[in-house]
């Protein structure tokens, strides 16, 4: 990758290392990741519980808290890397630069505080100067824009239903036109119905606004519907990121292959398989590919040496030993 | 076609269901002053034979009822209304002993493995407090066999299992000893309520299979209470779309998810996220008025996309639209009235394939 496609892009994240220091020592949850989040594109991560896709949310949004750190790699944000940033910096780049729409299950909002004043806090607090009209017109205009009436401005979170609840956040989150927008399972707890709704409003607003979206979570369809790209996490890494479309229809990774062959649909019964096996444990990872002792392909070297990162084909990045010079180049993402 | 359905609903008035639900119906009321009723539950009636297994699904979003059906089949909310009949007893007037075999007969698993597990008892804890309870076994040796048995019947080893803390195991695992401890008290039925909806996709299938296979290998009737229309698709034979309480939709799994018919199944159906990047979401939408209409007519009025003037008038009856289907919807007023209140009645024979 070149430098120019760095500034180019709004995020580009290089190497990331974030650990969780426990009494047993350092809990690896994220441990090399690397990717670039293209203008106005929509990212999924997907991976189970452990394997270190909300930790990447909350370091992308530098809101990780003690006994979690970062230990090393580059969050490089509109061509300036975050982990450099004093706190006053980090403050102001949040909700300006990137913004974050909260886990649907929850409650982010301030339960005493009108919807209004909810909208105009994040704004003021970047020191928006504005008068009282403006500041209203502005409100009702974010809430028209995620589908809600203007008379919600003046309720209470608790008027609302849990989907009401996510427009408003999503509304908060595109105060300042952020250039990304980082949705941490933003559905969760949420109906079917509801949720649909929410996740069509959330691309609809990011198209709008041209921002990039990074959308963590488990559901393999909501990401289907949502993202246009997607990267699958395992024990703190992404073993294969690509097209949406290419990680469905002809996926590389066995864990990928797994997981998308897990999936019911209701279009034909069958026989429900799930990985066998266990996640892996971080906090002594096993050597070798962190997948080999799950992986039906596991080979005498998996279990010896971490796999590069190849492109198998355009756009689509895999770390496995099933390929090797024939299959595609080994890159550093 | 009609014969036979009558035949089969004389032979279900012989053959007495093991459990039913007899229009059942659950206000829940709250306030001090002012009070207010929520009718969780309206007039449901439903029943499980004695054999063969069968797996129905109950399936709404929150506030469809779903939690309190199951919660009411399992003896663990009065009904308001109606009775919960078990081998031809009422359960609210049923004897200490009697009781206790219900209790034994009709388990439970729960959404949250975390909920019901006590962090400081080890798994065998769980395991053998029932053998206990109901006197399972006269040695020790005896529970550890029927412990290891039932745990193995799950897909568990006993010796990666036993002797650990519930946090030792992976939420699918903890589900599964959930699933050997209901299997381990040879149960006649158990209600799954959203037994999977907080554990990874790739232990999903898993929990799911072990479901499957009670049903198929035990000969244990399984409820299974769900948002996910998917998940009822590919376990359940039937299913049953609860809406604000009331019966919007049923009849058997294939036909209500592939071609639904009442406007609510309908918007659940198209809200589902495929897993497949080339179908994608419609943008249909659905009615939305402001406040609720308290309106004497169909319950799902206010969010009807295909709603009609007779639709305020008077809440639609049940139409039996095909003969393993019916439908509370004015759309369908030229099928027959479905008048049997048991929905077993509509339901396929099981084992037909």
């Amino acid at each position: 990758m070149t430098t120019a496609t760095a500034v180019h892009s709004p995020l580009v994240v290089k190497d990331l290392k974030v650990y969780y220091y426990t009494r047993r020592g350092p809990v690896k949850a994220v441990d090399g990741v690397s990717f670039e989040l293209h203008r106005g594109e929509r990212l999924g991560l997907v991976g189970e519980s452990g394997s270190g896709k909300s930790t990447i949310a909350l370091a992308l949004m530098m809101a990780h808290k003690e006994p979690a750190r970062i230990e090393g790699g580059s969050i490089v944000l509109n061509g300036s890397n975050v982990l450099d940033d004093n706190s006053e910096q980090v403050r102001l780049r949040r909700l300006s630069e990137i913004a974050m729409v909260p886990q649907g299950a929850l409650n982010s909002l301030n339960p005493v505080m009108r919807i209004r004043d909810q909208v105009i806090d994040g704004l003021k607090d970047h020191n928006v100067s504005m008068s009282d009209g403006e500041f209203a017109n502005r409100v009702a205009e974010l809430l028209d824009s995620v589908g809600l009436h203007r008379d919600v401005a003046s309720r209470f979170p608790h008027e609302l239903s849990g989907g009401m609840k996510q427009r408003v956040s999503i509304a908060i989150a595109i105060s300042m036109n952020p250039s990304v927008i980082v949705a941490d399972e933003p559905t969760s707890a949420l109906d079917v119905v509801v949720q649909k709704q929410v996740v069509q409003t959330l691309r609809d607003v990011q198209e709008r606004i041209g921002a990039a979206a990074i959308m963590i979570g488990h559901d393999m369809g909501l990401m289907a519907q949502f993202a246009s790209r997607i990267g699958i996490m395992y024990g703190g890494k992404i073993v294969e990121i690509g097209p949406v479309s290419h990680i469905f229809n002809n996926p590389k990774h066995p864990y990928t292959r797994l997981l998308i062959s897990s999936l019911p649909d209701t279009r034909s019964k069958r026989r429900l398989e799930g990985i066998p096996g266990l996640p892996p444990s971080l906090l002594r990872p096993p050597p070798g590919c962190i997948f080999h002792t799950r992986c039906p392909d596991a080979m005498d070297i998996c279990s010896q040496e971490i796999p590069a990162t190849r492109e198998i084909d355009a756009l689509r990045y895999a770390a496995c030993h099933l390929y090797g010079d024939d299959d595609g180049k080994v890159v550093d993402l | 076609m009609t014969t036979a359905q009558l035949d089969r609903s004389t032979q279900e008035v012989e053959n007495e269901p093991l459990l039913q639900a007899d229009s059942v119906s659950k206000t829940f009321v709250s306030g001090t002053f002012r009070k207010h009723y929520t009718r969780a539950l309206d007039t449901v009636t439903l029943s499980v034979p004695e054999s063969p297994p069968t797996i129905t699904a109950i399936a709404g979003e929150s506030g469809s009822g779903k939690t309190t059906l199951a919660r009411t089949v399992l003896g663990l909310v009065e009904p308001t209304s109606g009775a919960v009949i078990y081998r031809g007893t009422n359960v609210a007037d049923m004897s200490r002993a009697q009781h206790a075999e219900f209790r034994r007969e009709v388990q439970v698993i729960f959404q949250d493995p975390f909920e019901s597990y006590n962090p400081f008892y080890k798994v065998d804890h769980v395991l053998r407090t029932p053998i206990r309870r109901y006197n399972l076994a006269s040695s020790k040796s005896e529970a550890d066999d029927i412990v290891e048995e039932a745990l193995r019947t799950v897909g568990l080893r006993p010796e990666e299992t036993l002797g650990r803390h519930p946090h030792q195991l992976s939420g699918g695992q903890r589900q599964r000893v959930m699933v050997a401890r209901a299997v381990m008290l040879k149960p006649k039925i158990i209600v799954a309520d959203e037994p999977v909806s907080m554990v990874d996709a790739s232990l999903r299938a898993t929990i799911l299979e072990t479901l499957r296979a009670m049903n198929r290998d035990v000969g244990i009737s399984i409820l299974y209470i769900t948002h996910d229309l998917t998940t009822a698709y590919q376990l359940a034979e039937n299913i049953i779309v609860l809406y604000k309480g009331r019966v919007a939709e049923s009849g058997s799994v294939d036909s209500v998810i592939n071609d639904p018919t009442h406007p609510y199944t309908q918007l659940l159906v198209s809200s589902i996220p495929q897993p497949d990047p080339e179908t994608q979401w419609g943008r249909e939408q659905e009615a939305r008025d402001e406040e609720e209409a308290e309106i004497a007519g169909c319950n799902f009025y206010d969010r009807c996309p295909l709603r009609m003037d007779e639709c305020t008038v008077s809440d639609p009856p049940l139409y039996r639209t095909a003969p393993n289907r019916i439908t509370r919807c004015y759309r369908y007023a030229e099928s027959p009235v479905h008048l049997a209140p048991d929905l077993r009645s509509v339901f396929a024979p099981v084992g037909g394939d």
